[in-house]
């Protein structure tokens, strides 16, 4: 069965979706939309660093994207505004990247499939690698989910809880960079930016409660990634973008029947 | 009427701070110099005191938010301390329900949460979104949030910033209230002048050290909290009008006489009305 490349990208694709929800939610509560765009620009200085130093393209991504992750908690720690350092941060790794890229001349030739992947291309190895670390990242935000939603509702009342909102900050980051450079690899940034970013803002609207905002806009990514998927072998239209714009699509039909 | 759960004397402080000094975060200019502090159980302490006079500060500290610069707080073993921040910014990105909000960071039963809204006067409000409370329902979620893991001390950061002055009075009256009701010790910090005193038992003035400090009668009569806060604080005077029982030999001695202040009819009027 998973001989298919159609069920592997579908596997791909839900297993992404079961993480992004929650994540995403995350993503829209504290204005981290971002995040994900950050992450990528960094990944090219990750892939420069992982040939000039012959390891694995994932361990270089990976690492570079957890660096971004410690530096925007450092950085928002001190006082600076989320959107602020992810601006300057997304901006100086894409610099910093495209600098070094330039003295690795192996890279040069196509540095786009080392960054953009294709979900139709996904392989067994990437798929246990998507599911283990949404896995992991699924019972971490379990585990952390009361303390960081009221870290999230206000640091003040977290703090007199005994809760360290820095904390809960960095674990967050650090969540989300893993997902995104796991699949940045794997399905690209565009599908893992806008997995993160867009369900879980059709699914707002809805909501009365953080759990069911994180459950519907699971719901409205898996249903994006099944939908896409069905259209782009329908249409023959490229898979990645299908599924980007299913979401996008439930996001307008969300908007109609938002409450005000 | 003290509604103390036990006597004056005796009785180990909830929390106490011996010549406690703070600096402002990666200077070594002084927030705070030499304060001491303590508050028994049962008993209603305001710390007031003009913007940027170490307030906010001195409750971070005793909360234990904030590194010192010297001295030390002792807090008593096990105390359970509920608390009411100032100015909560909330955001609307996040959907959040009065019921669910009252489960942060510790999940509550259904019934916990109903008696604890029941107690500050807002009940049956489980259902809607916080982002659609008025400011005056708003204070008292807190409060109620406070409230729900039966605390030895609350303590309220400027808890009526923004409420106009008949949610003010009414406040207060819910606090005394819920002394009353709970026992618990109550520290607050204000700088609504008009009214906080009336609940007090202690009276704190605040100016990077301690000014004066004694029952609301003493201070209001103290030099030091009429330079601090200048002629507007008469009209704490006028307002003021609740009697109890004094406690003298504190820090500050009145100085300038007990004719210093007279209840005016005509303000007394206005408070009712409000209170109404």
């Amino acid at each position: 069965m998973l001989d298919d490349f159609l069920i592997r990208a579908l596997l791909a694709g839900l297993g992404l979706a079961l993480v992004t929800g929650p994540l995403g939610s995350f993503v829209v509560w504290r204005r981290m939309a971002y995040f994900g765009d950050s992450t990528a620009h960094a990944s090219i200085l990750g892939v420069a660093i992982s040939l000039a130093f012959h390891m694995s393209i994932y361990l270089g991504t990976l690492s570079v994207a957890i660096a971004m992750a410690v530096l925007v908690t450092v950085l928002t720690n001190r006082g600076q505004a989320m959107d602020t350092v992810l601006g300057v941060l997304a901006h100086s790794a894409l610099a910093f990247g495209l600098v070094a890229i330039s003295f690795v001349p192996s890279a040069r030739s196509d540095l786009s499939a080392f960054l953009f992947g294709d979900i139709l291309a996904v392989q067994r190895f990437d798929l246990a690698l998507i599911w283990a670390g949404a896995l992991c990242v699924l019972a971490l935000l379990c585990w952390r989910w009361q303390r960081m939603v009221t870290a999230t509702v206000n640091e003040e009342l977290a703090m007199a809880a005994g809760i360290d909102p820095r904390l809960e900050r960095l674990i967050l980051s650090l969540a989300l960079a893993v997902v995104v450079a796991l699949a940045i690899r794997v399905v690209g940034s565009l599908l893992i930016s806008a997995l993160l970013i867009v369900p879980a803002a059709a699914a707002r609207g809805r909501v009365s409660t953080p759990e069911k905002m994180a459950l519907l806009a699971t719901g409205i990514a898996v249903i994006s990634v099944a939908s896409g998927l069905w259209a782009s072998l329908q249409f023959d239209s490229p898979t990645g973008p299908s599924i980007v714009s299913a979401s996008a699509v439930y996001f307008a039909i969300a908007q109609i029947f938002r409450r005000v | 009427m003290r509604g103390l759960r036990k006597g004056r004397c005796c009785v180990t402080p909830l929390i106490k701070a011996s010549n406690l000094s703070i600096h402002r975060s990666g200077t070594t200019e002084a927030v705070l110099k030499q304060v001491d502090f303590s508050i028994r159980p049962g008993e209603i302490v305001t710390v007031v005191g003009p913007n940027g006079s170490g307030k906010s500060s001195l409750i971070r500290a005793l909360l234990g938010h904030m590194p010192l610069a010297s001295g030390g707080v002792a807090r008593k073993a096990g105390l359970r301390i509920g608390y009411v921040p100032q100015k909560l910014q909330l955001d609307s990105a996040i959907p959040m329900t009065v019921r669910r909000f009252l489960s942060l960071p510790r999940r509550v039963s259904d019934s916990v949460a109903r008696t604890a809204l029941e107690t500050t006067g807002v009940p049956g409000i489980e259902q809607r979104q916080l982002t659609r409370l008025s400011g005056g329902q708003f204070q008292r979620v807190l409060l109620a949030r406070a409230l729900l893991h039966e605390p030895d001390l609350l303590v309220l950061d400027e808890p009526t910033q923004g409420l106009d002055q008949p949610g003010i009075v009414a406040f207060y009256q819910l606090i005394e209230d819920v002394r009353q009701k709970t026992g618990a010790a109550i520290l607050l910090v204000s700088h609504d002048l008009l009214v906080v005193m009336r609940a007090s038992d202690r009276v704190i003035c605040l100016n990077g050290h301690i000014c004066c400090e004694g029952t609301p009668e003493d201070v209001s009569v103290d030099p030091a909290y009429h330079a601090l806060f200048g002629s507007g604080a008469r009209g704490t005077l006028a307002l003021y009008h609740h009697h109890h029982d004094h406690d003298h030999g504190a820090v500050c001695e009145p100085k300038l006489g007990q004719g210093g202040f007279s209840v005016s009819a005509n303000d007394t009027h206005v408070t009712e009305q409000t209170r109404a």
